[in-house]
């Protein structure tokens, strides 16, 4: 695989650099393009300003802040338990993997831990969060690239995950259902069942998936050796999830860093692919998304008995000290980093999301490349809006 | 160096975090002031702010490449901020009428001598550990860029600069990301006031339907009568 990338990377290069001899000698002038902030690959309104020269781009800068909406100042006036309301619209995709890492980091502070069951249970929210995310991904990419069915399967296959969702939540986007020391409910009768089989249909749609765009020849025409983001470049960025382990990274805070959910107690691996491009981007992302599959099915067989709360008080009152948590989103790392002074609600909360160091790579890696790559490379590093704006 | 961990029962010995920080202070020198460490849980340092650039190099040469994020810290406690006139807030002062002059004064962990502080988190991928590094501001608010250590820093520096007035040395491009460009003050400070807070005293128990009188009583037996039988279990 990496040969023919190679290969392909250099007939690349080649053709820019034949361009841009003929850009000189035609003396092309300076043009201003604006992407967005309504194009569908920007996930919500991101504006990206490019100069072109020609069909190239020289500089490349997007603008955000359409949709930023101050999550940082209103968490300081809200308690916790009013806090996982506004963090479930961070990223709306996976809302419940929001809530996680938070929870878990208001649950170091007070030395509270979750008892086995409830933790159980949110691995598996975390999960089927995760397929919910991915899986639109895995569609919507093809869009970007001119193929329109891929993503109508992608929400239709979706919406049965989102259905699994509800069943236990109450809520298809916004669960709201992590509360510090466990869960707010148990899982109804007969939903482990139901899970099981909807695990089955999402590894058919990741198969469909793979026959459709991965093995399509236009597919990796388009998506082959283009936005290609070398390891150093993304680790000195900050790059995480996918979009690190594309470009060659092992590292995925599940294995190498958990927080005490039960990853740790199943049998999974980690995805990467040397290549950095947006091919690699969307083949890491299908395998994850098949590996989360398998995930949740494992652990819906070992669900411990017991309580899914641990014993808290009715007023939470989070002790001072300081926190960082970070788990491994569906887009990326995404931590937060608590200050408590002993008060009912936090004194500063700093909200690390992946899509904003993700999306922060925009400018190296958009230098050069021709227009109808700036929607396969904003396409395949995947981000929500209200992941970069908070 | 620094403030031990002060918890009644023997901590548990973190011995990669122990040997992480003898290296670290030992190749920071002079430049780290205080350091702070959870075991198994986080390792904090505090770093001179005119060195700010030192100590990232200094990390990143340690195997800290992977850049997390950086931010700041404004630990000034303002009339506007968390102790609004809100009848929730109002009560909840009351109620921690004998400490709240000590939770104040606190400035966190490995301490802070100025209003502001910077902070930053990096990680390294051989030895699977995150690291804190902070930083006190002095007057000037200004301290040196880290683009050229960490590129995914540009941004970041940007926003720390429009929400809290922090200027970054040799950063080229540091104009508003979020905010609109004729936007006036630094959000995130604590002294900017949140109007909808100001206007609103929301969130708080003015939105809860009051407990009949005659009921009063009886529910109040009854969570007492919880919370004891839960203190006796414990």
């Amino acid at each position: 695989m990496t040969a023919t990338s190679d290969r392909e990377q250099m007939s690349y290069v080649a053709a820019q650099a034949a361009d841009a001899r003929v850009n000189v000698e035609l003396d092309t002038g300076d043009m201003t393009l604006n992407i967005g902030p309504q194009h569908p690959a920007t996930h919500g309104t991101l504006r990206i300003a490019c100069r072109l020269d020609g069909e190239q781009i020289i500089v490349a800068e997007p603008i955000m802040g359409y949709m930023h909406r101050g999550y940082e100042k209103l968490c300081e006036v809200r308690t916790y338990p009013q806090c996982t309301t506004l963090i479930n619209r961070i990223d709306w995709l996976g809302s419940f993997a929001n809530e996680v890492p938070f929870i878990l980091a208001a649950e170091r502070l007070m030395e509270v831990e979750a008892p086995p069951r409830a933790q159980w249970i949110r691995t598996i929210l975390f999960e089927l969060s995760r397929i919910a995310n991915l899986s639109l991904f895995l569609g919507d990419m093809g869009v970007q690239i001119g193929a329109l069915t891929p993503v109508f399967f992608a929400f239709r296959d979706r919406e049965r995950v989102l259905n699994q969702i509800e069943e236990v939540t109450g809520g298809r986007f916004h669960p709201n259902f992590d509360r510090i020391g466990g869960l707010k409910d148990d899982i109804p009768k007969g939903w482990v069942d139901e899970t099981r089989s909807v695990m089955v249909k999402m590894r058919t749609f990741c198969d469909e998936m793979e026959d459709l765009l991965v093995g399509n020849e236009i597919f990796q025409a388009r998506c082959r050796g283009v936005g290609v983001i070398p390891a150093d470049v993304a680790l000195g960025h900050g790059l995480s999830g996918a979009n690190l382990r594309a470009s060659g990274v092992d590292w995925d805070l599940r294995r190498d860093a958990n927080p005490g959910l039960a990853w740790d107690q199943i049998d999974w691996r980690v995805w990467t692919h040397p290549d950095g491009d947006s091919f690699a981007r969307y083949w890491v992302r299908l395998q994850e998304t098949r590996e989360a599959t398998r995930i949740v099915d494992q652990l819906l067989d070992g669900i411990p008995s017991g309580p899914i709360m641990a014993k808290v008080p009715r007023i939470i009152k989070v002790p001072a000290g300081e926190a960082y948590i970070s788990t491994e989103n569906p887009l990326g790392e995404m931590g937060y980093y608590i200050v408590s002074k002993g008060d009912l609600g936090p004194f500063r909360v700093k909200i690390r999301t992946p899509s904003f160091n993700n999306i922060s790579v925009v400018p190296w890696v958009m230098k050069g490349v021709y227009v109808p790559d700036v929607i396969t490379i904003l396409g395949s590093l995947y981000f929500i809006l209200g992941d970069i704006d908070r | 160096m620094g403030d031990q961990p002060t918890s009644e029962e023997i901590p548990p010995s973190d011995e990669e975090r122990e040997s992480l920080l003898a290296r670290l202070s030992e190749s920071l020198g002079e430049i780290l002031v205080d350091s702070h460490l959870r075991p198994h849980e986080d390792l904090w340092l505090r770093v001179r702010a005119q060195n700010w650039q030192d100590a990232a190099r200094t990390a990143k040469a340690a195997g800290f490449a992977y850049f997390g994020f950086l931010s700041a810290i404004d630990w000034h406690i303002a009339p506007e901020g968390r102790y609004e006139d809100t009848e929730f807030d109002a009560g909840l002062v009351e109620e921690d009428d004998d400490e709240p002059v000590e939770l104040d004064a606190s400035t966190g962990y490995a301490g802070g001598d100025t209003r502001f502080q910077l902070l930053m988190q990096l990680y390294s991928l051989d030895r699977q550990l995150g690291l804190l590094i902070k930083a006190d501001l002095g007057e000037d608010m200004t301290v040196d860029t880290l683009r050229d250590v960490f590129p995914g820093a540009d941004w970041h520096e940007r926003e720390t600069h429009e929400m809290f007035g922090i200027t970054f040395r040799g950063h080229p491009t540091l104009h508003p990301l979020y905010l609109p460009t004729d936007f006036e003050g630094h959000p995130l400070r604590k002294d900017f006031p949140l109007l909808a807070r100001q206007v609103k005293p929301w969130p708080g128990v003015v939105d809860i339907e009051e407990i009949p009188e005659h009921l009063e009583a009886q529910l109040e037996a009854e969570v007492m009568a919880a919370f004891e039988a839960e203190e006796g279990e414990a």
